[in-house]
């Protein structure tokens, strides 16, 4: 008995809690609902310098851009999000397949090279990453590498390999390399993987991570890992490799972002999507804490230490693509057993 | 003072009408995810099922069975003996261990992996540690193995917690009454003591159990492929919504065999309390030599599944934060996280009561039911239970939509099953002679419940509340998408630092999720049933 008023009192609590959030929640007559699968760290300067710059507010929902796009799905018509913004082409592409994102101006997606958007203009590229390889320095030199990521179901590589099936950038990857190269190619590709014992991470992270304590010598990621990493550990072993001119090891990926098809502030959402591809929103993009993506504008300075992204010669695929052929990527990974 | 089973039903009595709408309401709340899940894989074409080929789902289910399977036997090994260390013997420092094998409840399961794998990977701490000793490898600590003992310490408190507060709440008169007839110490143990706990075990295996089919950090980093790691793949690769739901009732299905066979483990030779005021707390057992023994074991189990991963957290913070020079502690999330996780605890004590009393009280077909819908959400990823709601809360809109309201029921429908296994459990014991006693005596029902029944069963509500609060605190899932915008959590401060690979950034965050949950932990679960005990 003595227990029953502590908890009306925790109720009472926990009401006037939602009372006073509620009270404080502001009220705006311009602002723009973002989601973004970019993490916070990265974009935070970018949002704070289009409200200054506008005085748009923008109201951000932080989440995996995976997760965010099944919200969008099964919110369909009644999403309250005017700005989807993500770190996967093959989920804007997806997306974008359902309908939900509105059609771009052409004079927006021609900001950026043409492989960085979308024929149907749903999405346009933000900033470009590219796969590489990353190596061990202690274990191995630049020589030994690969010339092509088709070289690593050589046996020399016999467990010393390792890749994250399930990262959307890796199956992305495998997509693009099923449409150029044909489903039997790739199949024993794979398969040559599983006979080198290829080891299974998590994520991009853990890859390098894994590659920098030494438990393999070699992974299959995107660039920009590495660099986070080495912030925290700066004496890491590990280096980017990229494969030969043309080879589908080197293929350059986009984060992008679009403009949700049910919004009611379509002028407004194309402000963002326009600052995002000015030069003030290219350079923040490029150079904020813990960036280290190319920027895709004309123009606009890369971080240092980076290649130029005009040197990466990957394959000819365009993007937007990907939302067709990831399916019978991730099929194939099932059938492999590389994912379950 | 022992009654069989089938005396403790009323079948004669019809349920009071308003508890079975109660019961009913709540239980519908909880089958919203599954009927927004049957609604998705209904509309499942042919490419949908082929990402879901009956061979590899049936191989999956195996391998999530058998998982379960594990964690359930070695957190039954773990807890059990330290709970009647705790409760019933002079082990030294007594209290500090019970606190100290509640508190990894708050750490999250993804958090604990990190610091596992960070403490055992090939040339992580614990080997560098080592290395003066001339260990320069360990073994790895991934897969089924790695997944088994990071979930062991997420869910061992389950055990711990129920399992002390059923031997708390046991009646000591049964066990002095055999003692007294001649019986062994070790013949009580295995003919009395442990059949009363009985319910108990069974509630608290069956919430290890459902804890381990929907979890997705742990086995995803341990790379131990789940149901749940099935149903995750294929919402994040392809935005597979229909292969994703279908997995999905795969897992309520294993669910659903779960809960019948925690029912039917739950009731066999149930054992009542005698008294209706404070039980007696049973005799201590004076440990005499075998204290070092006992002592070692808890000092084993406390160091691996909490010191370990805490010493991780607290070195990642010390060795910090060159990314970002961030090392903020995040009050304001801190705040939104303990708020947030007490309201969802007190709603979920509340509107359990119901189902649980229904199921204790007026045992029907229809009773039986209700109580096993209103648990089967627990099995279902966190992502899944958000979607359903998401599906439903933007076709409301707004202002429910994405609102706290929303967000907290998203809480208690994710999490009520600990508070209702853990009351039930509790329930369990008391026999309803007393009530039909006081009810004779004029009592009205519901006054009768709450002056009667209520306070023999406080220790299992409470400690319910406790595991609702300690699961909501570091809930992630469904906080991302069903939060309001700008509101933060504890966990979603943890999220945003992971997600970059900042482990250094995590761990404040981390340090404090468990710097709040401490005094809770203390004060709900375990106080309270101190209390209880020392009354007489």
């Amino acid at each position: 008995m003595k227990k029953v008023p502590v908890l009306v009192l925790a109720a009472v609590v926990a009401a006037l809690s939602f009372a006073a959030g509620a009270a404080t929640a502001p009220t705006q007559s311009t602002s723009l609902t973002i989601y973004s699968g970019r993490e916070q760290q990265l974009v935070k300067p970018i949002m704070d310098r289009f409200t200054r710059e506008t005085g748009i507010e923008l109201k951000i929902r932080y989440a995996s851009s995976t997760s965010l796009a099944t919200a969008l799905v099964e919110e369909g018509r009644n999403s309250p999000a005017d700005i989807y913004w993500s770190q996967e082409p093959g989920t804007l592409g997806l997306v974008g397949a359902r309908g939900l994102l509105a059609r771009l101006p052409q004079a927006t997606v021609g900001k950026v090279p043409a492989r960085f958007s979308t024929r149907s203009r749903r999405w346009v590229g933000t900033s470009g990453r590219s796969r590489v390889l990353v190596y061990n320095t202690n274990e191995l030199r630049e020589s030994d590498l690969p010339a092509s990521v088709w070289g690593l179901s050589n046996a020399r590589w016999k467990g010393k390999i390792g890749i994250a099936p399930t990262n959307a950038s890796f199956q992305a990857f495998l997509g693009a390399t099923i449409r150029l190269f044909g489903e039997a190619r790739v199949r024993a590709w794979l398969r040559g993987l599983e006979a080198n014992d290829v080891r299974f991470y998590p994520n991009n992270t853990t890859v390098v991570q894994a590659v920098g304590r030494g438990d393999i010598e070699v992974g299959l990621v995107n660039h920009y890992y590495i660099y986070n990493l080495l912030a925290e550990t700066p004496d890491l072993p590990v280096r980017n490799h990229w494969f030969r001119d043309g080879d589908p090891g080197n293929l350059v990926l986009a984060a992008g972002v679009g403009i949700v098809a049910s919004t009611q502030k379509a002028t407004t959402a194309q402000r963002f999507v326009d600052f995002l591809l000015s030069k003030t929103g290219q350079r923040l993009i490029a150079r904020g804490p813990g960036a280290a993506e190319y920027p895709l504008v004309k123009g606009v300075p890369r971080r240092p230490g980076l290649r130029p992204l005009d040197s990466i010669k990957g394959p000819k695929y365009n993007l937007g693509r990907l939302s067709a052929d990831l399916t019978p990527a991730v099929r194939m990974l099932l059938e492999e057993g590389f994912i379950k | 003072m022992t009654s069989s089973a089938a005396a403790a039903a009323s079948p004669g009595r019809r349920a009071p009408r308003f508890l079975v709408l109660a019961a009913g309401l709540v239980a519908a709340a909880a089958s919203v995810p599954i009927a927004y899940l049957a609604l998705r894989a209904l509309s499942a074409d042919d490419s949908a099922r082929a990402l879901t080929p009956l061979v590899s789902t049936a191989r999956l289910a195996w391998d999530t069975a058998l998982l379960a399977f594990g964690v359930v036997v070695t957190t039954l090994a773990v807890g059990v003996p330290f709970a009647w260390l705790v409760v019933r013997t002079d082990l030294p420092g007594r209290r500090l261990w019970g606190l100290a094998a509640s508190l990894p409840l708050v750490i999250p399961s993804f958090v604990a992996a990190l610091a596992l794998l960070g403490a055992f990977a090939p040339r992580g701490l614990v080997q560098e540690a080592l290395e003066p000793l001339g260990v320069d490898r360990l073994p790895e600590v991934t897969g089924y193995w790695g997944a088994l003992v990071a979930l062991t310490l997420a869910t061992y408190p389950y055990v711990y917690l129920l399992a002390a507060a059923g031997l708390r709440n046991a009646d000591a008169t049964a066990e002095e009454a055999a003692r007294s007839l001649g019986a062994s110490r070790r013949r009580v143990f295995t003919h009395v003591t442990l059949p009363a706990l009985r319910p108990s075990l069974a509630a608290a295996s069956l919430l290890v159990a459902l804890y381990v089919l929907s979890d997705f950090g742990v086995v995803s980093l341990m790379g131990y492929s789940t149901l749940t790691t099935g149903i995750y793949v294929r919402y994040e690769s392809l935005l597979a919504l229909e292969s994703a739901a279908i997995l999905a009732l795969v897992l309520v299905a294993l669910a659903l065999a779960l809960v019948l066979v925690a029912s039917r483990f739950r009731l066999r030779g149930a054992i009542y309390r005698s008294t209706p005021g404070a039980g007696r707390a049973g005799k201590v057992v004076p440990l005499g030599q075998w204290r070092w023994v006992a002592l070692a074991f808890c000092s084993a189990v406390v160091g691996l599944f909490l010191a370990l991963p805490v010493g991780v957290l607290v070195w990642w913070s010390i060795t910090a934060d060159r990314l970002t020079g961030r090392t903020g502690v995040a009050w304001s999330a801190a705040a939104g996280s303990a708020s947030m996780a007490m309201a969802a605890a007190v709603v979920a004590a509340l509107v359990v009561l119901p189902a649980a009393l229904l199921a204790w009280r007026y045992p029907s077909l229809l009773s039986r039911w209700l109580e096993r819908l209103t648990l089967l959400p627990s099995a279902l990823p966190g992502i899944a239970v958000a979607l359903a709601l998401v599906f439903v809360g933007a076709r409301i809109g707004a202002p429910l939509y994405q609102s706290l309201a929303l967000l907290l029921v998203a809480y208690v429908i994710r999490f009520m099953p600990y508070g209702l296994a853990s009351t039930r459990a509790s329930l369990d014991s008391v026999s309803p002679r007393l009530e039909e006693a006081a009810r004779s005596l004029g009592r009205r029902p519901v006054h009768a419940f709450v002056s009667v029944v209520l306070p023999l069963a406080r220790s299992g509500v409470l400690a319910g509340a406790a595991l609702v609060f300690l699961s909501t605190i570091k809930e992630l899932p469904a906080t991302l998408l069903l939060k309001p915008i700008g509101f933060e959590t504890l966990a979603t401060e943890i999220w945003k630092g992971t997600s970059l690979g900042a482990y250094s950034e995590v761990a404040p965050s981390a340090l404090l999720l468990i710097a709040i949950a401490t005094p809770l932990v203390y004060a709900l679960s375990w106080r309270s049933a101190w209390e209880l005990g020392a009354a007489d």
